[in-house]
């Protein structure tokens, strides 16, 4: 039977990122993995929030996290990096400061137990048979020699994310080459690309990109795995900035890890959003 | 603006800053990991270990007029490498919060900017309006960056990624969206009420 999860997409992948959210459905389908939108959720804060106020930036997720219990799911599947971080940082807090838990729920105005698991798709499919996958593995694209970027925040700070190891994670390299794919070892796994710098310092996120760009091509890659759609947009969106900056040639594509598993799936390039990147990404097949 | 940083102690800072973190920055032996690691230090006025160090000192003036919190991106690198246990991130944002209550003007005001822009966007839509929350940040960064990535802006527009209008497509928002008003307007309240029992 398929294992059901509430499912909190966020407001990127209803937006930049909707890509990410259309190719994480097809792959959850595949692998019979049930998700319910959370009804009438709302935006987690991010990082303007807990620059702004500590307990708006809590406030924020366990309200959505109270909607998932409504639902009576115990587990939320959340892709958004940032979102998940979020999360999780909430319900940590949530637990050990119990004034502050007590501020929330007035604020909020609704009883919060606590317990909803806050899973990333990657905990999903790192946690089933690789067999599975590997028999859904149909065609994976052979000319993809793929390194995959995790960012900042589904690794980090390991005491509160408990997600994998902090400074050189495995899980999407494992996922994807169970799904098919050569995968690269590289230096700028958990490296920042400037995140929410994008649009009020970009300077900054061209500078940052452009080093995991440099790296990636070093190492002989020629397509960049993603799991947040903030990494994907400051990635995919800035390398004609970065080429006229650097003099450079960069013209690299960057997927979610969604859409190379699609691929590999069998689903056609437009089903899973691959025309909607910046830098062109069709692949050849 | 000139940075009126000045080398006066403040007595009451560290203690301050220790209430608002919950937690004790004196614990740092000033290794500098946060500051080796550290993706945006080359943009920042001081490193992040010297503004702990400056935090010990009681050296308000510095820490609080500083560029640092302002660049950091809460990457979290700092925190997870600090052998003892600070939350330099969490310090960051505590900063930023503190200046900005006591109407210090941030010195890196497009950041600042944003978060404003973000927020008031999320408080009035519940899930992010991209193009409205762009164009409060245009008015607010104003005449600068007024014509800044318009080009790209355009292009996400054809390939479906930005939309023109706010996401309503789900029922009943008039209600979610009032809900979430009304958290935004009790954060504020609460935390009028906080500071004012302090003082």
């Amino acid at each position: 039977m398929a294992k059901k999860y509430a499912y909190y997409p966020g407001c990127s992948l209803h937006s930049t990122g909707a890509e990410y959210d259309a190719s994480f459905k097809k792959v959850a389908r595949t692998l019979d993995i049930d998700l319910q939108e959370v009804p009438g959720w709302i935006c987690c804060g991010t990082s303007p929030a807990h620059s702004a106020s500590h307990l708006l930036s809590i406030a924020l997720p366990v309200k959505n996290l109270t909607l998932v219990e409504r639902i009576n799911c115990e587990e939320v599947v959340v892709p958004c990096a940032a979102c998940y971080s979020r999360f999780k940082f909430a319900a940590n807090e949530m637990a050990n400061d119990p004034k502050l838990a007590e501020d929330v729920k007035e604020v909020i105005g609704s009883s919060f137990q606590n317990k909803i698991k806050i899973v990333h798709p990657l905990e999903i499919l790192a946690s089933m048979a690789p067999a599975m996958i590997k028999q859904k593995a149909k065609t994976p694209p052979k000319a993809l020699k793929v390194v995959c970027y995790y960012g900042c925040l589904l690794t980090r700070p390991g005491k509160v994310m408990k997600f994998d190891e902090v400074e050189y994670p495995m899980t999407m390299d494992n996922v994807l080459k169970n799904s098919g794919f050569e995968v690269l070892d590289w230096s700028y796994k958990t490296d920042c690309c400037g995140a929410s710098f994008a649009l009020s310092e970009t300077d900054a996120v061209l500078t940052l990109t452009q080093k995991i760009l440099k790296n990636a091509q070093e190492v002989g890659a020629n397509a960049i795995a993603v799991a947040c759609p903030l990494c994907h947009a400051n990635l995919d969106t800035r390398q004609t900035e970065i080429n006229a900056k650097y003099n450079t040639n960069y013209n690299i594509p960057i997927y979610y890890f969604t859409q190379l598993m699609g691929l590999s799936f069998g689903y056609n390039q437009k089903e899973l959003g691959i025309q909607k990147h910046i830098t062109p990404a069709t692949v050849q097949v | 603006m000139q940075n009126q940083a000045t080398l006066v102690p403040d007595a009451k800072f560290l203690k301050q800053m220790t209430d608002e973190i919950k937690m004790n920055v004196n614990v740092c032996y000033q290794c500098r990991k946060c500051s080796a690691g550290c993706p945006m230090s080359y943009a920042m006025d001081y490193t992040p270990a010297q503004l702990i160090h400056a935090i010990r000192l009681g050296l308000k003036d510095l820490v609080m007029n500083s560029k640092t919190m302002w660049m950091c991106s809460s990457c979290q690198t700092c925190t997870t490498r600090c052998p003892q246990e600070v939350e330099i991130a969490k310090v960051m944002d505590t900063i930023k919060i503190m200046a900005v209550n006591e109407g210090i003007k941030p010195p890196v005001s497009r950041v600042h900017n944003f978060n404003k822009a973000a927020l008031s966007n999320i408080k009035w839509f519940s899930r992010m309006y991209e193009l409205g929350m762009i164009g409060e940040l245009k008015l607010r960064n104003f005449p600068l960056d007024l014509f800044k990535d318009m080009g790209l802006g355009i292009k996400m527009f054809k390939k479906g990624k930005m939309a023109i209008l706010p996401n309503l497509r789900f029922w009943p928002w008039p209600w979610t969206i009032a809900r979430t008003y009304n958290i935004f307007a009790r954060v504020k309240r609460k935390e009028k009420q906080s500071k004012s029992q302090k003082d």
